[in-house]
């Protein structure tokens, strides 16, 4: 365990962090792939390159493209409701 | 959600922290080494990668279920009719279609070599099918691939065939002993059909769990 | 300590951070992003734990990708059922947590940076 080890857990606990915490949706959904790709170098850091593979191409491509569609459909899917609703005061 | 019931989940997450550090910290020594054993079995195992001998091999029980685990999890998928995400013709930037282009069929180069590579280093359908099913967003969100809800005969044939071909294998072997035992001389061979299967079928399901939606009736049904 | 047993503890921080952001935050999709956090959590804790004296254990290694695989399985059949509840009922929040979090949502909304393709 190095400086380097350090480093790589604070930026995922904070990636992870605001992940959670971001109001906005979009902004979320693009931390979250980032926290998946510091998950791929946790892995190779815990010398599991398959697991790092995996994690590459899944954890923060497939589940990012998953995510950002359902932020989308959100948005596209919330707007006809939104103009005959109070409840954001637009 | 009141503030007050917030900060006590908040304090009670932290205590789960705290408990979960302490117990890691204090645990003792595992009993069994792992490494040991399967280093031990690996020339018996048909391949030389100790990951993939454990995948389809040692552990290849909890690996059949879990590919069923992902079948069922598209069929649920479709089942729950997934509403339209956009309109089904849409212009995909140039640039993007250029790079899916160049991209795709590299990428099903990799899968290939992943999967090859998968018997002696770091590799395997899993990764395999992860790297087709990325090229299949990558294909869809270009434009060349349509969205599917209701897939046709030879794409659900195509989804199963991993599957069945890895449950043939495993009743085979209940029949001849015992159930995902490899005969020995056969067994790398034998893994490798199972991979090869596999790489097809979880690069379909994994796409499949981007591309099923969008174009379903209530988009023709505005048309 | 060893390079295992620190990713462990990682692993435990972030399995307690997404198990609050599964509370606490109202929106499915929320939920959902918190459910694989708190999943990648507990990969890290078994892998990590696995590996403690620093020689590299397959057998957790092996459980944790199709782990991976089957994680992201579930996040597609749990979106499609968020977006099932959307087109129900109009909003990806479950019914009892609505009313309390108006505020919330209300930002969303007005979040800017509208994507391309929503314009389509």
């Amino acid at each position: 365990m190095n400086a380097f080890d350090m480093l790589l857990a604070l930026a995922l606990l904070l990636t992870a962090w605001r992940a959670l915490a971001a109001s906005d949706l979009f902004k979320g959904s693009v931390l979250f792939i980032v926290f998946g790709l510091l998950m791929a170098i946790a892995w190779a850091r815990l010398t599991a390159p398959d697991i790092a593979l995996a994690e590459a191409a899944i954890g923060a491509g497939l589940t990012g493209a998953l995510l950002l569609d359902a932020v989308g459909h959100l948005r596209v899917g919330r707007r006809p409701r939104a103009q005959g609703s109070t409840e954001d005061g637009a | 959600m009141s503030r007050w019931l917030g900060v006590s989940v908040v304090l009670l997450c932290t205590l789960l922290a705290l408990a979960l550090v302490g117990a890691m910290l204090v645990l003792p020594d595992a009993p069994v080494r792992l490494p040991g054993e399967v280093a031990q079995r690996l020339g018996e195992s048909g391949v030389d990668h100790a990951v993939t001998a454990v995948l389809l091999n040692f552990r290849g029980y909890d690996t059949l279920l879990e590919v069923a685990v992902l079948l069922l999890a598209l069929l649920g998928m479709l089942a729950a009719g997934v509403a339209p995400l956009r309109p089904a013709p849409f212009a995909a930037d140039p640039l993007l279609v250029a790079l899916a282009r160049t991209l795709a069929p590299l990428m099903v180069l990799v899968a290939g070599y992943l999967l090859w590579a998968g018997a002696f280093r770091p590799g395997g359908a899993f990764q395999a099918g992860a790297v087709l099913a990325a090229a299949g967003v990558l294909l869809r969100l270009a434009g060349f691939l349509p969205a599917w809800n209701a897939p046709a005969l030879h794409l659900r044939v195509l989804l199963a065939a991993g599957f069945a071909l890895f449950l043939l294998v495993a009743a085979a072997g209940l029949y001849f002993g015992a159930m995902l035992r490899y005969p020995q001389p056969g067994a790398g061979a034998l893994i490798l059909a199972i991979e090869t299967g596999l790489t097809l079928s979880l690069g379909l399901i994994l796409a499949g769990l981007f591309l099923a939606g969008p174009e379903t009736p209530r988009a023709r049904g505005g048309a | 300590m060893s390079i295992g047993l620190f990713y462990a503890l990682v692993g435990g921080l972030l399995f307690a951070l997404g198990v609050g952001g599964l509370i606490l935050r109202p929106h499915l999709l929320s939920k959902i992003l918190a459910f694989n956090i708190l999943g990648s959590g507990a990969f890290l804790v078994l892998v990590g734990l696995g590996q403690r004296d620093g020689t590299p254990d397959p057998v957790p290694q092996a459980m944790v990708l199709t782990g991976i695989v089957v994680a992201v399985a579930a996040t597609a059949l749990a979106l499609a059922l968020a977006r099932r509840l959307l087109d129900l009922s109009g909003d990806m929040v479950l019914p009892g947590e609505k009313a309390a979090d108006e505020a919330e949502a209300g930002d969303q909304e007005a979040a800017p940076g509208d994507g391309p393709r929503g314009g389509a």
